[in-house]
């Protein structure tokens, strides 16, 4: 019987350790693309990087010296205009839902919201397109804001309700008893105290956007000089980067890790910055 | 001649369709303390929200009936409600400070966001009610610190201090004490007893040593019905209905 029961016990134990190995595997095959495609993207991407990548227009073949300075500002120029759009959108709509979507209306902008959140973003490029490409009858970087602008409004929407809701009513309630008008209760109680979470939301937000290229295709085009009007076409880092990526020149392919390497370093420092100055909220 | 704060008639409190406070008429004198007792679920809270309507904030809620607010219709369809909760202040169970807020900020929100902002006002304000809350002392080198880095005992008091901030004439404290500790609780009690000089105060606890200690009459709820309302030593000594009797004595509830 005692032989028995301890002989259970080890399998038992031996089953643990399988699994428990196991699922650590699994963790590890999880980061290796990550890692493997950073590491990639350095080796490529670093040595294209010189002081001329950033401050020198796309040259043609076989001259040297170009940069992609006129497709950073794009993408910070198109970001920028997309942000301009989806925040004030995104940020009232999530405080509506968080305060007052509680009935069918709120219902169906929360199905509507999320649904939008796993659209494919070709589908927003085409909106655009039609709407504004074709309209404006040139290609634009406002196009491919608002087109961004869509990428990014459901996020933004999405956290909004979700911080704002994470705030006790209890602190809602002690901010009335004083005689605060309810609004500004909302704004300046509410909103401020699910700020940091709110804008960690938008940082992520603006950092998935900029990593699009889909979208900005056939809305902001590309442009192979500086342009600071948003209704004219505009380079944009994604685009440029498709573009010199599939080109048969070696030279622009090297510009396109180098490209590459740029974004992700953008992305991955705006997503880092957040994780470390995004500060938690506790609620007593 | 003792001069009645709020006299409340007929009173009614609903959530959705489920009525929680059952046609409750009572009085509430000036500078005294009112005690309301009674088992948890028996409407206490939900009776001392309608004093300063915040009971209809919350969804699917209503009230009905007369609550005079020095001869004031509270209820009446040209009360504002906001103006009414700067003069009916509350301080809830739970402590809230607002947690992004700096000690003086938390004392400072009310009348700041009702618009004035000069310093040497606030300041003055900030002093006083923190002074009034027992807080001073142990405050007054930190007021940049956030509410939230405050006990929890202080954080209760830096909640009666923001309410007491926007100067309102009754104060009603919803379970105060209820999750603070003995110490924390003797400072509430004392408090109160200095605050009466200045407002009217009615109090909600679940503790009946602390109604026997704080309250100048005290009303017993069960079931949303207003069971014997009395002096306090009335009701814990010599209670005409059995059921108060049996609570009180610790027989039920």
């Amino acid at each position: 019987m005692e032989n028995g029961e301890s002989k259970s016990y080890s399998i038992r134990k031996i089953k643990d350790k399988v699994f428990l190995g196991a699922m650590l595997t699994c963790a590890v095959l999880a980061v290796i693309p990550l890692l493997s495609l950073l590491t990639y993207v350095f080796w490529r991407g670093f040595s294209s990087l010189t002081f001329n990548f950033f401050i020198h227009l796309p040259t043609p073949v076989g001259e040297p010296g170009g940069g992609m300075a006129n497709a950073i500002g794009g993408t910070f120029m198109i970001v920028g205009l997309a942000a301009l759009i989806s925040l004030p959108i995104g940020l009232m709509g999530g405080l509506w839902l968080a305060e007052w979507g509680k009935g069918k209306r709120g219902f169906i902008i929360r199905y509507a919201v999320d649904v939008m959140s796993g659209f494919p973003t070709i589908v927003f490029g085409i909106f655009a397109y039609v709407l504004l490409v074709l309209t404006m009858k040139r290609f634009s970087a406002l196009a491919g804001g608002f087109a961004l602008a869509l990428v990014m409004l459901p996020y933004i929407t999405k956290t909004t309700e979700e911080m704002v809701k994470l705030v006790p009513r209890t602190l809602k309630e002690s901010a009335l008893a004083l005689g605060i008008p309810e609004w500004k209760v909302t704004v300046f109680v509410v909103l401020r105290t699910a700020w940091s979470g709110i804008f960690t939301g938008i940082m992520l937000a603006v950092a998935r956007a900029a990593g699009e290229t889909a979208p900005l295709l056939f809305t902001a085009f590309t442009n192979s000089y500086w342009n600071f009007r948003p209704d004219q076409p505009t380079a944009s880092m994604t685009v440029q980067i498709f573009n010199y990526a599939i080109s048969p020149f070696e030279e622009w392919n090297r510009m396109a890790w180098g490209g590459s390497l740029v974004l992700v370093i953008i992305i991955l420092s705006v997503t880092l910055l957040v994780r470390k100055f995004s500060k938690r909220v506790y609620y007593a | 001649m003792p001069k009645n704060k709020i006299v409340i008639k007929n009173l009614n409190a609903w959530f959705g369709d489920k009525l929680a406070v059952k046609n409750i008429s009572m009085i509430i004198e000036e500078n005294k303390v009112t005690a309301i007792i009674g088992p948890s679920g028996c409407g206490k809270s939900t009776f001392i929200r309608c004093l300063n309507r915040m009971h209809e904030t919350v969804p699917n809620a209503a009230a009905r009936g007369d609550v005079l607010l020095d001869g004031e219709n509270i209820y009446d369809d040209k009360a504002d409600p906001v103006q009414i909760r700067r003069a009916v202040g509350m301080v809830f169970q739970k402590a809230t400070p607002f947690p992004t807020m700096s000690i003086y900020d938390n004392v400072a929100a009310g009348i700041r966001l009702n618009g004035r902002r000069d310093k040497d006002f606030l300041d003055e304000i900030v002093e006083k009610s923190l002074k009034q809350a027992a807080l001073w002392e142990e405050t007054k080198d930190c007021l940049d610190k956030p509410g939230i880095s405050l006990s929890g005992g202080q954080q209760q008091r830096l909640c009666i201090a923001r309410a007491l901030a926007v100067s309102p004439a009754v104060l009603l404290l919803d379970e105060p004490c209820s999750a603070l500790d003995p110490i924390s609780t003797g400072k509430i009690e004392e408090l109160i007893h200095e605050l009466k000089k200045d407002l009217t105060i009615v109090i909600v606890t679940h503790n009946m040593q602390q109604a026997a200690r704080v309250a100048d009459f005290t009303g017993f709820f069960l079931l949303g019905d207003l069971i014997e309302f009395d002096v306090t030593s009335k009701i814990f000594t010599a209670p005409v209905d059995k059921r108060t009797e049996d609570y009180v004595t610790g027989r039920f509830g």
